[in-house]
């Protein structure tokens, strides 16, 4: 097929995900509400609680609400990534899957044009979560705004790309509760994203651990450091590298030869 | 058409499928032709959806090959499904979206620009008498535009074969009989090749091309009529009830 092929597909898809995602407006509304309850409520309850020392990206002392928020962008992510995912078992349930499955682009490109999809309509939040956190006296440089956006692009593709290998695991919407329980809360508090690491160690040295092997914990720092206009490579590759093994997963789990589809009737 | 009549639409030739050790085809050979229709006949369970998902390529299977217009469906996916219509038997629209949108994205799932989109959707709207609810949500739609829509969209990037998955099933008398009579028009006027899956016997007639799977096997392939004499039968309904036990 020729290269406009290519870029006609991913228009579809990517103004499909767009369509759908202005449609569902208390998605739009939750994905904004969910992690101003945590700026708004949480932080204000923990900033006596929790004193947070001079850490990079950080040159001083910052209130509870400026470290939480790019955990915050990190839930926002993380949330929008598991709402593709249930969409995708939706679709798969209710058959619409098979318009993108039976399509003649090469089916890896079509994941990844969803994937790329998915990771786009969740940074209209994200900026949009920036921006009313600035009203909380979250103030990070213009140009953390500018760095942020490939951060998070990143994180993003990440946590899609695990949200697209569930999709193709979960036979029944009904069981997505259980991703709840057992991915998404516990990738998100054994995190970095509401407490530093070095907190976390000074609680408890194996929870330190698992947080620390958590790829979400990088996913955060990742966003945390490009906020304030740095890098964190360490945080990059792991991000990277992760992302890149789990769509690879997702893509051969897609495969009709050789995925978990095959073995479904 | 350019297309001569004798081309090789549909080639499927010592294709098995087993889902685990049940064996849902066992050794599947049949070919259908540019222009042609052919019923795909069967009871539950006998074997049509696991064929039709394999000429799909939703199932792959490890032995046998299936070609479309020469295109091996392994080796070169994108050419084959190119070439390929399709209505699945559960509705695959998206309720959410209107009927044009629906149709955009299936037109730029299959390559085609924004403008070549609109000319053809246009077409294949006024085709199937829909023009009008362009703007309209799927959901607002009943049933048999649902299903006409669905034909529509599977027509849009003008394929040369067009594959049906119980396409009529729901739908009142008149609905089908529209749908079926149109389906036949498409081979006639555009030489486009038709695999109907139906267990709907009254579709169909003495003169259909006929395939009749059973338990996985094919255990009849002719026309009607042919069968019909070869079986000693009075009528098409007696000849399936014969063959596989299924009811009208």
């Amino acid at each position: 097929m020729r290269m406009s092929a290519y870029i006609n597909g991913f228009r579809g898809v990517l103004l499909r995900e767009l369509l759908r995602f202005i449609h569902q407006r208390s998605r739009l509304l939750a994905s904004l509400v969910r992690p101003l309850l945590w700026l708004v409520v949480f932080a204000a309850g923990f900033r006596a609680a929790l004193g947070i020392a001079i850490i990079p990206p950080y040159e001083t002392y910052i209130t509870y609400e400026v470290y939480i928020v790019p955990g915050l962008v990190g839930i926002i992510v993380l949330f929008n990534a598991m709402q593709s995912s249930l969409s995708m078992v939706y679709d798969r349930e209710m058959g619409s899957m098979r318009v993108l499955l039976t399509s003649p682009l090469p089916r890896a490109y079509l994941l990844i044009c969803k994937l790329l999809s998915g990771a786009l309509t969740s940074l209209f939040q994200v900026f949009g979560f920036l921006l009313i956190a600035r009203l909380f006296n979250v103030n990070p440089p213009l140009f953390g705004y500018l760095w942020v956006l490939p951060a998070t692009l990143l994180g993003a593709l990440m946590l899609g790309a695990l949200g697209l290998l569930l999709s193709s695991l979960i036979r029944q919407l009904e069981n997505f509760a259980g991703v709840m329980n057992f991915v998404v809360f516990p990738m998100f508090f054994l995190s970095s994203a509401l407490y530093p690491l070095w907190k976390m160690r000074e609680a408890n040295e194996l929870i330190y651990y698992i947080c620390a092997a958590n790829p979400f914990t990088h996913a955060v720092e990742l966003i945390r450091f490009a906020l304030y206009a740095q890098f964190n490579a360490q945080a990059f590759w792991i991000t990277t590298i992760t992302a890149l093994i789990l769509t690879g997963t997702a893509i051969i789990s897609y495969d009709p030869g050789r995925g978990l589809l095959q073995r479904k009737r | 058409m350019n297309t001569p009549m004798t081309e090789l639409a549909v080639n499927v030739q010592n294709t098995s499928y087993y889902y685990g050790r049940d064996c849902a085809l066992n050794n599947i050979n049949f070919t259908l032709k540019s222009g042609q229709f052919l019923a795909l006949l069967g009871a539950n369970g006998a074997g049509k959806t696991t064929l039709f998902s394999l000429l799909t390529r939703l199932l792959q299977s490890p032995s046998g090959s299936i070609e479309l217009f020469g295109h091996h469906l392994q080796a070169s996916p994108g050419k084959a499904l190119q070439q390929m219509g399709i209505v699945f038997q559960q509705s695959t629209l998206d309720l959410d979206l209107t009927v044009a949108q629906n149709l955009a994205y299936h037109g730029a799932l299959h390559g085609l620009s924004s403008r070549k989109t609109k000319q053809r959707m246009a077409v294949e709207l006024q085709r199937f008498d829909l023009s009008n609810r362009a703007g309209d949500k799927v959901r607002e739609l009943n049933g048999g535009h649902r299903r006409r829509l669905e034909i529509a969209r599977a027509l849009l990037h003008s394929p040369r074969l067009l594959l049906l998955d119980e396409a009529t099933v729901g739908l009142d008398i008149e609905t089908r009989q529209n749908i079926n009579k149109h389906i036949r028009q498409l081979c006639i006027d555009e030489n486009i090749a038709v695999l109907w899956t139906t267990h709907l016997i009254e579709e169909l007639g003495p003169g259909d091309d006929i395939l009749i799977l059973n338990q996985g096997d094919i255990i009849a392939r002719g026309s009607g009529q042919q069968l019909m004499e070869q079986h000693h039968v009075p009528d098409m309904t007696t000849l399936v009830i014969q063959l596989t036990g299924l009811q009208p």
